[in-house]
């Protein structure tokens, strides 16, 4: 039952924070409401046992994706000082849009984790072994660089990773035509 | 209710057994211990400030030949910061014109939550810890990545441009010192096979500090960096920037900012303990259970634990009042240049001499095999940058002797042997060059 009073504060301050951020005049604030929004479906994620996940959220999202966000945000100060409205006219198109995402997302729910019959009893939570929640880490560990997991898009993604940061130093070298000029 | 029972549940530390005995177990007295042990941590750290404040006043004030705070309570001024505390609470509430309502006020209150939320996973002593995480470590590093956002937060609300420039200056410091930090905790992480601070303290039966000394030395600067205290105080930088992000604030919500740091400090002293000097340990005393079946190791845990963070604390301290500040060029380049790959390579060579070592070595022989690891991987880093150092200063003409301003004429420690003077443009910026090469000391002569 708390579970789901907390769950329930937590879906209410993940969506009111990510209307906000759609609503928002000045895009600061927008921004800073992006990481309340963060934060809540970090939440979550430490709600449903998961609490790496839920630290990585922190780290990832709210320590370096919002950080880009604001500094990208504090280079252009004359955009912030705008007093348009966010929306504009095309209400039809919107509608269609979300229409068509609502029922994919309910197709797609529906079809994993179909509702329980009317005469079904009620399911709590599966209660998990603690000891198998404290060695979480470890095994999520083992099975990124084990061959029947996840080794392939593991290192894929670290190769992903160290090319997008190898390619970033090589944008930012100094050409050498350039280096004289200075 | 036993005041004697409450009397000796208090001095082992065992409060939340006391009220388990007294109102019985149940999901109620679990919110309730709960509840009180957050109040209970959060009120100690806010409190120890106080004395702490009073500790870096004295002890910085010893160092430079001062007397300190000597009048306010006594002889040793110890009511200063109480006193000083009341004259922040008096003063007036100030917002400067065209700050940003949101960000500036909640930036205060924000430091402060951050700074103690990292106190959850603290270990003072068998059993005295808010929440034993089985991600304690990265819980700390997320925590404190995210509260790099607080200080933007600050500086951008108090539209200023001195705040502005100290908050982009203390966001590039920040976040390119959790590399190396995080690099560097890697080392202990692999050595205890877990992320848990009190995982971490059960395996030290060796603190340490002796299997991976460079790890610590590495943590150790970057925690520095990390809370902003010099010799990488340009964040706050008084002579160029007045007083970084925190500028534009006053009153107690200046007061705010500089409590977050001092537990902050206090965090990353506790923290080194925890991880590189064995935390509460002593000699298994600290398990020792009495015949009535009150642990009151616990209390000889927290002394001992306390013990080490003050000397931490202290070494902090001895730092920030000898050294003077680096500039913003060197921090990064130290960052990025030295920190970084020594740590790399570090982790990478613990990693695989760890693993090489078959389960069930003596500790003592683990401990020397890393020992020597190290050794060879300081020795090696110490060649290089004395290769590098030496390099830079055959390529400036004048033997490096005078900096920057080269005067092209042959030096006095092997500047010939490269023909022609060079002219002064091709002259490479001795100030930029690699940690370790030697710069001359010029003494000026009065």
């Amino acid at each position: 039952m708390s579970q789901q009073i907390i769950f329930f504060l937590l879906a209410a301050i993940t969506l009111t924070s990510a209307i906000v951020v759609v609503t928002m005049r000045n895009l600061f604030h927008a921004a800073l409401a992006l990481m309340v929004s963060f934060l809540g479906v970090a939440g979550i994620y430490i709600l449903l046992e998961a609490p790496f996940l839920g630290m990585a959220q922190l780290l990832v999202y709210i320590g370096a994706i919002s950080m880009l966000i604001i500094f990208a945000i504090m280079m252009t100060r004359r955009l912030m000082q705008t007093n348009e409205t966010p929306f504009n006219s095309q209400v039809i198109g919107s509608l269609i849009g979300s229409l068509l995402v609502l029922a994919i997302l309910v197709l797609v729910i529906g079809r994993l984790y179909p509702l329980a019959p009317a005469d079904a009893v009620l399911q709590t939570a599966p209660q998990v072994d603690p000891a198998v929640l404290q060695s979480s880490v470890a095994r999520m560990g083992r099975s990124f660089v084990s061959a029947e997991a996840y080794v392939l898009p593991f290192e894929l993604a670290s190769v992903l990773l160290l090319a997008a940061l190898v390619g970033s130093i090589i944008i930012a070298w100094p050409r050498r035509g350039e280096e004289d000029n200075q | 209710m036993d005041i004697l029972d409450l009397l000796k549940s208090l001095l082992s530390l065992s409060l939340g057994d006391f009220i388990r005995r007294t109102f019985g177990t149940g999901p109620g007295t679990e919110l309730l211990i709960d509840i009180g042990g957050v109040v209970m941590l959060s009120t100690f750290c806010l409190l120890i400030v106080i004395f702490l404040i009073w500790l870096t006043r004295k002890l910085i004030a010893r160092m430079q030949d001062r007397i300190g705070p000597n009048r306010v309570g006594g002889r040793f001024g110890l009511l200063q910061t109480v006193a000083d505390v009341m004259k922040l609470l008096t003063k007036e509430v100030i917002h400067p014109s065209g700050a940003d309502w949101v960000a500036f006020n909640a930036a205060p209150i924000l430091i402060v939550i951050a700074a103690l939320l990292v106190w959850a996973v603290m270990p003072f002593a068998p059993g005295v810890i808010g929440v034993d995480l089985n991600i304690g470590i990265f819980y700390v590093m997320a925590i404190s990545s995210a509260s790099v956002i607080v200080i933007l937060l600050a500086g951008w609300g108090s539209n200023n441009k001195y705040a502005l420039l100290g908050a982009f200056r203390a966001v590039a410091q920040m976040v390119s010192y959790e590399v190396p930090m995080i690099l560097a905790l890697l080392v202990p992480i692999i050595l205890a096979g877990t992320m848990s601070t009190k995982g971490i303290i059960d395996a030290q039966t060796i603190p340490f500090i002796f299997l991976a000394p460079i790890s610590a030395l590495i943590f150790y600067i970057s925690t520095l960096a990390e809370t902003g205290r010099t010799p990488f105080d340009l964040l706050e930088a008084e002579s160029e920037i007045v007083a970084g992000y925190h500028i534009e604030y006053g009153g107690m919500k200046f007061g705010m900012f500089f409590l977050a740091e001092f537990i902050n400090t206090l965090f990353w002293a506790g923290l080194f303990v925890t991880i590189y000097l064995g935390g509460y340990r002593f000699f298994g005393l600290e398990n020792w259970v009495s015949a009535d079946g009150y642990p009151y190791g616990r209390l000889i845990g927290l002394i001992v634990f306390f013990a080490k963070v003050f000397f931490m604390y202290f070494v902090f301290d001895w730092v920030r009042s000898t050294l003077p500040r680096v500039r913003v060029d060197q921090i990064l380049n130290l960052n990025w240049k030295f920190l970084v790959p020594v740590s790399l390579v570090l982790l990478f060579a613990v990693a695989i001499v760890d693993k090489l070592i078959p389960t069930g070595t003596n500790a003592i022989v683990r401990m020397v095999i890393h020992l020597v690891l190290n050794v060879v991987i300081a020795a090696a880093t110490l060649e290089i940058l004395r290769r590098r150092g030496r390099q830079n200063r055959l390529a400036t003409p004048g033997g490096g002797s005078g900096g920057a301003v080269a005067v092209p004429h042959d030096g006095h420690d092997g500047g010939h042997g490269h023909g022609a003077p060079q002219p002064i443009e091709d002259v490479p910026d001795v100030l930029d060059a690699p940690l370790g090469a030697r710069e001359p000391v010029v003494v000026p002569v009065h």
